[in-house]
């Protein structure tokens, strides 16, 4: 019934918005197309994983791990990799191809590591209540889910609009060079954002971790995929494209499998996503873009 | 009178292409110093180099006494050098109080947790910036637009923004990359009283500009740059009768 699938699809929405987020973030302040968010997003769940088998963490401190282990994972990327690429005025592919290449070495790593076979949380570390709301079976679980995405998209979405930080940050998005000259730290703030983006893409890797409670090397492709489209329906760069994209995607991957065909979801997700584009070439949110250097 | 940039023997090359060679002079504290030349005589260059955008390949640049060379952009800003685009750079998609405030960065930390909280010294800084934000844009007249967004604003009131926004910097030394470029005669008499008037309040101004008349009238020194050399230096009058100069720059002018 369509209240319960509402749920669902709100659940994975608000996750999806909040990996775009980050994705989108980044190509907003670096104009980096980073396509090692999922591999970022795949380590932020295993991080947590391993805190609460190993260690018998509880969940919040195994996400803020996550969160830790993720953000460090992409300022490492960003000074490692971009920042040389950034230094020698690299054409826009190379970085991205590099973390094409980031990608695959963490993937390939995890699964060295980890194996390739699906983990679990054990049954006991999550949340087990529940309750009904008319006939609706929600998990507290997801209730958290959905409010923790939203507590860090809003976070994010008010720093960004009303401190000086997010003043810097949108004046950067903008023109890196006349930001530099009103003595903004373009460097250190390129840092801080791949930090921070990495952090709530680990976030979302936890989250989605918990949902299905299924982790494998793996799962940073098929999210990587959808986060690009949200980002493109959203309008690339925009913080609002980002969460209203992400929600259309969740909302159009359950409500068909749960109608339509559950094997052909993400078929038709995507289909309404090429629909979306023709009428909207930019995205949603979508301006022409023209960023001088 | 005291100098406050000194730029030392400066050559500047990308690859085999010789872009600046030997270039020395001085720009006094306190007075309007003007920099022209043809067009790709590399005047823009030396902007670049004075900024940090880019590194001189030989030389010395110093500020107040202090070398600037190797310093990344926005510690050289810190120091108290601002600069405006001759391609208007204003933040187009922001406010333009945000516009002005987004330079006050010794003044207002990057802290962006204090708004969460509602700290007092969070609340404090931001008034204090608010405050000197709407000074400035009072200043130059467009206080009464300061919450439109940046794009509506017309050719004349962009440039007018520029200023602003690299006075929120608080420098010692303003750099204007031809600042009446498009500007109508009215404008370019209103914005040489507002440069004057920028001198008097004791900031420093070197400006490159094309506009003779404008330049002329307005510099008390200048600095001629022709193929990456200073070819004369002096004061307009001394200037204008290099005989150098009239076949290098103002001849062509002329004869145009």
């Amino acid at each position: 019934m369509l209240e319960q699938q509402l749920l669902n699809a709100l659940t994975l929405g608000s996750v999806y918005a909040l990996f775009a987020l980050g994705f989108t973030l980044v190509f907003g302040v670096l104009a980096v197309i980073n396509l090692s968010h999922g591999a970022v997003f795949m380590v932020g769940s295993y991080v947590a994983l391993a805190l609460v088998t190993q260690l018998d963490a509880p969940l919040w401190a195994a996400m803020l791990g996550a969160a830790l282990a993720s953000g460090g994972l992409g300022l490492l990327v960003d000074v490692l990799i971009l920042k040389p690429l950034r230094v020698r005025n690299a054409p826009h592919l190379i970085p991205m191809i590099a973390t094409i290449g980031v990608a695959i070495m963490v993937t390939s790593s995890s699964q060295g590591l980890f194996g390739a076979e699906i983990r679990r949380f054990p049954e006991e570390t999550l949340p087990a209540a529940d309750f009904m709301v008319g006939a609706v079976h929600v998990r507290v679980l997801e209730i958290a889910i959905v409010a923790i995405a939203f507590l860090l998209m809003a976070v994010l979405f008010i720093t960004l609009k009303r401190t000086q930080l997010g003043r810097a940050l949108r004046a950067i998005a903008e023109s890196p060079k006349a930001a530099y000259l009103m003595g903004i730290n373009v460097e250190g703030l390129f840092h801080v954002t791949s930090f921070v983006a990495a952090a709530l893409g680990g976030i979302a890797g936890v989250l989605i971790g918990l949902d299905f409670n299924a982790i494998t090397p793996q799962m940073g492709q098929p999210i990587l995929h959808k986060g690009i489209a949200v980002i493109i329906l959203g309008g690339m760069g925009d913080i609002r494209g980002a969460l209203i994209g992400g929600l259309f995607l969740g909302f159009a991957e359950v409500i068909s499998k749960a109608y339509l065909s559950s094997q052909m979801g993400d078929a038709v997700a995507f289909g309404l996503l090429f629909l979306i584009l023709l009428v909207r070439p930019s995205g949603l949110f979508g301006r022409v873009l023209e960023r001088k250097a | 009178m005291s100098k406050l940039l000194s730029i030392r023997n400066v050559g500047k090359s990308f690859g085999g292409l010789h872009v600046l060679h030997d270039v020395s002079f001085e720009v006094p504290a306190g007075s309007i110093y003007g920099l022209i030349g043809p067009n790709g005589a590399g005047k823009t260059t030396v902007f670049n180099l004075v900024t940090g955008l880019l590194p001189p390949s030989a030389g010395a640049i110093e500020f107040q006494g202090e070398s600037l060379v190797g310093l990344p952009p926005h510690k050289i800003t810190h120091r108290g050098v601002a600069r405006t685009f001759q391609n208007i750079r204003i933040f187009k998609e922001m406010s333009i109080l945000e516009n002005v405030m987004v330079g006050m960065h010794d003044h207002l930390a990057y802290g962006g947790l204090g708004l969460f909280f509602n700290t007092p010294a969070y609340k404090a800084a931001e008034r204090r910036a608010r405050e000197r934000a709407f000074e400035l844009l009072t200043w130059v007249g467009l206080a009464h637009k300061a919450e439109l967004v940046a794009d509506n604003l017309s050719y004349g009131d962009q440039r007018k923004l520029e200023f602003a926004r690299a006075l929120a910097t608080e420098p010692k030394l303003l750099l204007l990359d031809e600042p009446v470029a498009g500007m109508n005669p009215s404008e370019k008499t209103a914005l040489m009283e507002e440069i004057r008037n920028i001198r008097d309040r004791g900031y420093g101004v070197f400006m490159i500009e094309h506009d003779m008349r404008f330049v002329m009238g307005l510099c008390d020194r200048i600095a001629v740059l022709n193929f990456g050399r200073i070819i004369a230096e002096g004061t307009p009058e001394e200037v204008r009768s290099n005989p150098e100069v009239i076949e290098a720059y103002l001849g062509k002018e002329e004869a145009a």
